[in-house]
């Protein structure tokens, strides 16, 4: 309501709750909008999320029943017959449709089977660090004081260790390296990030006057943190928590690929291509399918991660 | 404040205001940006004109298009979404809207500055004042850095900025609300130019540093002998400095009025209501009166007339017509210069 | 100003000594025995691997163990390596100088071109060079580091014979150019895409409207106004990202078979050789801290409304 129309402030509010939409000139708009409703159909009209969506959907479906995609037994291998065959493109969905690898393996079974345990780690660690991260840079950024400061050197110091190169000391200590050994470290090393996302979110939001109108009518604080406070800080830490999805698939494989990561008798798209290494030259379809099928994968999620970013940010509309 | 001379031209604003050497002239002005929610229409024929050293106030509520129009104006719209489709923008004689981008860009500031609403987030952040009033006279008249600093000063002493000489390297954020409007004043004056656009200038400010800013504003406009074109909602910062009123609603001008008498007889019901609205101290313990209802959907501006469903006198005619500005005049059918409204009952309004 | 540093260098004391800490509990504590790994397969002589775990201090209790490193860290000393007992200075002084110029020419990829085309994308936003970038920086961050660097190592070193295939001579630029560019290109990415997301933030602010509206020309609105905004996050990012590029270059340094950290670091893994870890993570953290430290008083040279608090 303008200035020139002045009404009492309570008869304002009750009349006008659309009122603050309505710029000069610019978008006007009959019915209220959530940022999540709003973000919801901007979404839905983007080709970006739409693509990495149904690429996301299939990709946990492999993931899931690798069985249906493929009949082929991704283990032992044919050396006598199969020997680095080369692909056989068109036949689709079928054991020779990426070629054989060195051990006369089917390529296009052990990509398939490989999904499985890249986007368990990718979605075991981003829900631990989410979860884990979150929580404390949640408290740390409401409560602030001692456990902020205490959170925050503590953020510095794992900012000060390389990512990567903390993931391969701590990993070359275990001998068995399996998804739960990989997922722990990873989350080991990643929690302070979001932890950060989210404390700078928090603190921005708790002194949104929302909240404090929240305190003062009298809400506790642990309504007003899950109630008020949460879901509004809520949307840098999804983005986040979508891009790292993908860095973790990357620094899982790259963790394979120095042989730090899963073993060769697990399935693993970077060990598969470090195990191309030695065929890259002659047979290069060794390198391609993996690596093909590894990139897709992390730019799907990469893509999901902008696209909900560009939605959630009204500036860059 | 009668006029008995029945030959007068009608100042109805295609044909009364056609004489030359008008410095601008808005003829019928279409403003529409392309959102994907659909053509959101925020000016929709706009008639107005402004002479050297005359003050108009254009009014109106968030939405109106006020200020969409003055930066049409100023070309300052984002195109596309924005879009002209229609209208003319003559400054001293000249449609602007056919003008070249380096052409129009030449006007901007030498000939017609702007002075906007929130100076904080209108003055770049990362770089002094000094620097950002230095820039009209490095960039326009070429002169060299510290030939701009020395008229930087000058032009802060202009705005009565206290120690400009020290001052002139600071931030904008290190100034205070006032001062900083004031730089703003400044940069808008640096080059004389023929027109200033004031876009709410004072809405940011203390009631009390609102005063100060809008009388210097008003003697700079005198000494300079500038036109002056003053959008706001704030009734009460007109009466005082405006010379002529056109109220806004919709994307249309309602109303235009000399200043005095539109506050003693609207001659459109948006405008008394608007008038209504202010609180008044001899009536001290009633309540107020606030226009009902919101302002309207410019994705879906009300058939008829676009006030029609806020107002208390609509009929059916107000439902399907809608109401072309037209001359208002005494009852006598003696004219009123400068007068206009655009309501099918503007004789009921104003003398009933 | 100068206060404001001091306080900062003293704020990193604590920082400085939780990293190493960390990195030295994360070696230590974790299963793996350096001293048995010097037997490799064969069954090693329990006497002889405790006299020599007696001999370096390995008996101590952790915390002894740390705070002996960290006295000797004092006096530049970083220890010897268990297998050959040669002072671990020696390597890093060997290896580090490799690193930083390779880390050097990846930065600067990263900021000449990440820049570029940050501005080219946010300047143009929506048309089909800003799409073109936005499709390349995905693809980039997608397709992991070492994926790009077995493939540009195949087409430029193998097949097309531009460059050799690995790095021969270390203080050579020609042959680090290649390894330099596989390096940057993820940062390269980074950078392009907060260039473009802060130039199509910054286009939208009110003193953007401001300078047209002075009548300034394209050309000065661009430079002057929006891309002195623009680029105070990039500042920040460049900053920290020169630390990871000495430390993260363990793929690339393998791919192309450069003497740098990276190298250094992978072989002490397999060797378990803890205090060489250590060691290299000290120096890097060092770099990190100073690094961080330039950027929040460039940050501050940058943006006025910062203060030295």
């Amino acid at each position: 309501m303008p200035d020139a129309t002045k009404t009492t402030a309570a008869e304002a509010v009750a009349e006008t709750p659309v009122a603050a939409k309505v710029v000069d000139g610019g978008e006007a708009s009959g019915k209220p909008r959530s940022l999540w409703g709003d973000a919801w159909r901007d979404l839905r009209r983007r080709p970006l999320f739409v693509i990495s969506a149904a690429l996301i959907v299939v990709l946990i479906l492999v993931a899931a029943f690798p069985g249906l995609f493929t009949d082929a037994n991704p283990e032992s291998g044919d050396l006598q017959n199969h020997f680095l065959e080369k692909p056989n493109l068109g036949h689709f969905f079928q054991a020779d449709w990426f070629g054989y690898d060195r051990q006369g393996r089917s390529i296009y079974a052990r990509v398939i089977f490989g999904a499985r345990n890249s986007i368990m780690v990718g979605l075991g660690v981003t829900i631990l660090v989410t979860a884990f991260g979150g929580l404390v840079g949640m408290l740390a950024g409401y409560f602030g004081g001692f456990w902020d400061s205490l959170l925050s050197r503590i953020v510095d110091v794992f900012f000060g260790i390389p990512f990567l190169l903390g993931a391969m000391v701590v990993l070359n200590a275990f001998t068995d390296r399996t998804a739960m050994v990989i997922i722990g470290a990873l989350a080991f090393l990643g929690w302070t990030q979001i932890a950060r996302v989210m404390r700078g979110a928090v603190i921005t939001t708790k002194h949104a006057d929302y909240v404090m109108a929240a305190k003062a009518l009298g809400a506790g604080t642990g309504r007003i943190l899950f109630r008020h406070i949460l879901p509004n800080a809520l949307a840098p830490v999804i983005v986040v928590a979508t891009i790292s999805l993908g860095t973790y698939i990357v620094a899982e494989s790259t963790l394979s690929f120095l042989g730090l990561g899963f073993g060769n008798d697990s399935f693993s798209w970077g060990s598969d291509i470090s195990d191309a290494l030695n065929d890259i030259r002659n047979n290069p379809h060794t390198l391609i399918f993996p690596a093909g099928m590894l990139s897709i994968t992390v730019l799907a999620f990469i893509m999901m991660g902008d696209a909900v970013r560009e939605a959630l940010d009204p500036k860059l509309r | 404040m009668t006029i008995t001379d029945k030959t007068a031209d009608v100042p109805a604003p295609r044909s009364g205001e056609e004489k030359s050497g008008r410095l601008l002239d808005v003829k019928d002005l279409h403003v529409e940006f392309h959102t994907r929610d659909g053509v959101v229409k925020a000016v929709n024929g706009v008639n107005y004109s402004v002479d050297a050293g005359e003050t108009l106030a254009v009014l109106g509520e968030s939405g109106s298009g006020k200020s969409v129009t003055a930066q049409a104006i100023m070309g300052i719209l984002d195109m596309p979404p924005g879009k002209i489709p229609q209208g003319e923008i003559l400054f001293r004689g000249q449609d602007m809207l056919k003008m070249s981008n380096e052409e129009r860009r030449k006007i901007r500031g030498r000939k017609i500055a702007m002075i906007f609403q929130d100076a904080l987030s209108s003055l770049n952040p990362v770089l002094s004042v000094g620097y950002q009033l230095g820039e009209m006279f490095r960039v326009h008249d070429g002169l060299s850095r510290k030939e701009a600093k020395a008229k930087s000063i000058e032009l802060m002493d202009r705005v009565k900025i206290p120690a400009a000489k020290e001052r002139v390297n600071d931030y904008p954020h290190q100034f205070s609300g006032g001062m900083r409007q004031r730089i703003m004043i400044a940069m808008a004056l640096a080059l004389e130019p023929d027109l200033i656009i004031a876009d709410e200038p004072t809405t940011a400010l203390d009631v009390t540093v609102q005063a100060q800013v809008m009388d210097l504003l008003a003697e700079l406009q005198r000494e300079y002998n500038m036109g002056l074109i003053l959008i706001t909602h704030d009734l009460g910062v007109v009466a005082d400095v405006a010379d002529k009123i056109a109220v806004m609603y919709a994307g249309r001008i309602v109303e235009t009025a000399p200043v005095h008498e539109l506050y003693k007889r609207p001659a459109h019901p948006y405008t008394r209501g608007l008038l209504d609205s202010i609180p008044r101290l001899d009536q001290k313990g009633h309540e107020l009166y606030a226009i009902k209802g919101l302002p309207p959907n410019l994705l879906k501006i009300p058939s008829g007339c676009a006030f029609n469903p806020r107002c208390p006198k609509a009929t059916d005619i107000c439902r399907t017509e809608v109401p072309p500005l037209v001359p208002v005049t005494e009852q006598d059918g003696a004219e009123l210069v400068g007068r206009g409204s655009a309501c099918h009952f503007w004789k009921e309004t104003i003398h009933g | 100003m100068g206060r404001y540093v001091a306080r900062r260098l003293l704020q990193m004391i604590p920082v400085f000594i939780g990293t190493t800490l960390l990195i030295f509990l994360m070696v230590n504590v974790l299963p793996g025995d350096p001293v048995r790994a010097l037997w490799g397969d064969k069954p090693p002589d329990p006497a002889q691997v405790a006299q020599i775990k007696h001999d370096r201090g390995l008996d101590l209790p952790l915390w002894e163990q740390y705070l002996h490193y960290m006295k000797g860290l004092l006096q530049g000393d970083f220890g010897k390596t268990i297998a050959g007992n040669r002072p671990i200075i020696d390597e890093i002084k060997q290896a580090f100088p490799v690193s930083a110029r390779l880390a050097i020419m990846a930065w600067t990829f990263e900021l000449v071109v990440g820049i570029a085309l940050g501005v080219l994308a946010g300047v143009k936003r929506g048309r089909f060079i800003d799409n073109t970038v936005t499709l390349f920086t995905l693809l980039v961050i997608s397709v992991p580091i070492f994926v790009f660097g077995l493939a540009l190592q195949m087409v430029f070193g193998n097949e097309l014979g531009w460059v050799t295939p690995t790095v021969q001579d270390s203080e050579n630029f020609g042959e680090l150019m290649l390894p330099a560019l596989v390096l940057g290109l993820v940062g390269l990415a980074y950078v392009a895409r907060l260039t473009r997301t802060a130039i199509a933030e910054n286009r939208q602010a009110d003193y953007m409207r401001t300078a047209v509206a002075k009548g300034l020309p394209r050309q000065r609105i661009i430079t002057r106004h929006l891309l002195r905004n623009s680029l105070i996050p990039v500042v920040t990012y460049l900053g920290t990202d020169i630390g990871t590029l000495m430390g993260g270059a363990v793929i690339t340094e393998g791919i192309f078979n450069v003497t740098g950290v990276g190298n250094l670091l992978f072989d002490a893994l397999g060797d378990r050789e803890g205090a060489v870890i250590v060691g290299i993570v000290t120096v890097l953290v060092l770099v990190y801290l100073l690094a961080s430290l330039i950027v929040d008083l460039l940050y501050a040279v940058l943006d006025p409304r910062i203060r030295y608090a």
